[in-house]
């Protein structure tokens, strides 16, 4: 889908303040196709503000935000519209395709793909959070999307299905490769699926570490790649010597 | 633990203890009025009432009363549901229109349908039409101001995925904004219909010639109480049945997310 197509998302000496509130000073970000780019920083330092100027949802007080390819977000919950089953939720994002046997088709891949067979006339509060997070993803992948814009998807999930719900995204980015900004507080989630890893100070929210990640996903939370990583983060934000 | 028995007891436990409590009211009644503790004159007996069922049901005069009555509820109603879920989905989405409106069709939600009686005479004369407007005047305001509270209360973030998938105009009304808000527009639309059916009975006392609550003018000019408790059984009766129909709208399932969280 995304394949031969550039995908540029760039931020270009972005400010944005809400009032006389600065929540970002002179932001520069250039993601590059097919990257996943994690940004970490405490609540309220503005990862969300930075997330709605990507998608286009506000626009920046000074500055540039140039962004080509479709645009998707993934919302920590109640993304996901209560009133429409999990096909019809996945049919959402297939709605630019025209043809109604290849959306069919395409609609069964990803709820296969999401190991959700046998949910599909469920409706979101039948689910688990878990569960609706899967549907959210499946259906922001649906169809023309080239960039994920993921806020915080898995933090209202319990500790154990946040793991989980890790490996299935870097599974299910794998078969269906797409630029991410990924927007989380959790340090051990930057480590374990960052290409690059942003580190925000708080606000004004401004880049005070940028740090690459190559080691080949999926990375074991207890090996020396995902460790290494959370040291650097850890002491960045002065909370490890 | 014996399952079977509490699942047993679960299921006819809901319909016999109301049938436990209509079988008490029902005796309390024959032994009041056995015992004389009211004249016959203030208190009819059940027999009185059972027979006079009887009569006006053979003369068909309470069928008809009940179809007239029927009409003028459900044409009042519709056509405030049809006027006022729209005026209620403009006023949710816009802030200036709100705050400009919102006291005007507080002052009207809150001034007794019943004051309009004069006008409605006056206007409208004797017949379906006076009966209508006053059911119409009754349900219009409560049901616009649900609506419109429940538009300005939908979480942003449906808009904003709305948006991502590229909901536009009238689609984003009827894809988005409608369903999130009809579980509140069913629970509102019971209540106004609690509330016509309220109406209903005061209005055809005053300006009409037919339907259940002439009916009980009729019998109250006529001092014919068994007639006038064998209608307020109809209208009750009546009521709760419709009610239990617009009940079945919450059991729709792309409206179960708003009645169970």
């Amino acid at each position: 889908m995304n394949d031969n197509k550039t995908v540029s998302l760039v931020l270009d000496n972005v400010s944005h303040s809400y009032g006389t509130t600065s929540v970002l000073q002179t932001l520069n970000l250039q993601v590059k196709n097919g990257e996943v780019v994690v940004l970490v920083g405490p609540s309220g330092c503005g990862k969300t503000t930075i997330l709605n100027l990507l998608s286009g949802h506000i626009q920046p007080t000074t500055g540039v935000v140039k962004r080509t390819g479709n645009i998707r977000t993934v919302y920590q919950h109640d993304g996901l519209f209560p009133w429409l089953t999990v096909e019809e939720n996945i049919a959402m994002g297939l709605r630019s395709v025209s043809d109604a046997a290849q959306r069919e088709k395409e609609k069964q891949d990803l709820v296969e793909l999401i190991h959700l067979q046998g949910f599909e006339n469920h409706y979101p509060h039948q689910l688990s959070g878990g569960m609706r997070q899967r549907v959210e993803l499946a259906r922001a992948l649906a169809g023309q999307s080239d960039i994920l814009l993921m806020d915080e998807p898995f933090s209202a999930l319990d500790y154990q299905t946040r793991l989980r719900m890790r490996l299935e995204l870097v599974r299910i980015l794998e078969q269906r490769p797409r630029t991410v900004v990924f927007v989380t507080h959790d340090i051990e989630e930057a480590a374990q699926l960052a290409d690059r890893v942003l580190v925000l100070s708080g606000r004004p929210a401004t880049v005070c570490r940028e740090l690459e990640v190559n080691a080949p996903r999926p990375r074991d939370l207890t090996g020396s790649a995902v460790i290494e990583t959370m040291k650097t983060i850890l002491t960045e934000l002065g909370l490890q010597q | 633990m014996n399952s079977k028995n509490i699942t047993g007891s679960q299921k006819t436990l809901p319909i016999l203890l109301p049938v436990l409590v209509l079988v008490g009211v029902i005796l309390l009644w024959v032994i009041i009025t056995y015992t004389n503790l009211f004249p016959a004159y203030a208190l009819p007996t059940p027999g009185a009432v059972i027979k006079s069922f009887k009569e006006e049901f053979a003369a068909g005069r309470l069928m008809n009363d009940i179809i007239a009555s029927l009409w003028r509820v459900a044409v009042g109603f519709v056509l405030s549901a049809v006027l006022g879920i729209p005026a209620g989905l403009w006023l949710g989405q816009h802030l200036y229109a709100r705050q400009a409106c919102v006291p005007m069709l507080n002052f009207f939600r809150f001034l007794s349908p019943l004051a309009w009686i004069p006008f409605a005479i006056l206007w409208f004369h004797i017949g379906d039409k006076p009966a209508i407007f006053l059911i119409f005047m009754a349900t219009f305001f409560p049901l616009a101001l649900a609506t419109m509270s429940a538009v300005a209360t939908i979480p942003s973030i449906y808009f904003k995925v709305a948006k991502d998938y590229n909901y536009k105009g009238m689609e984003l009304l009827t894809k988005v904004t409608f369903p999130s808000i009809l579980p509140q527009i069913i629970t509102a639309l019971r209540v106004s219909y609690g509330i016509s059916w309220v109406v209903i009975v005061a209005a055809e006392m005053v300006g009409c010639q037919d339907g259940l609550g002439y009916g009980i003018w009729d019998a109250r000019n006529g001092l014919r109480l068994d007639s006038a408790v064998c209608y307020m059984i109809v209208i009750g009766v009546l009521g709760m049945g419709i009610d239990r129909v617009l009940a079945q709208l919450t059991k729709l399932p792309n409206v179960r997310w708003g009645y169970e969280r």
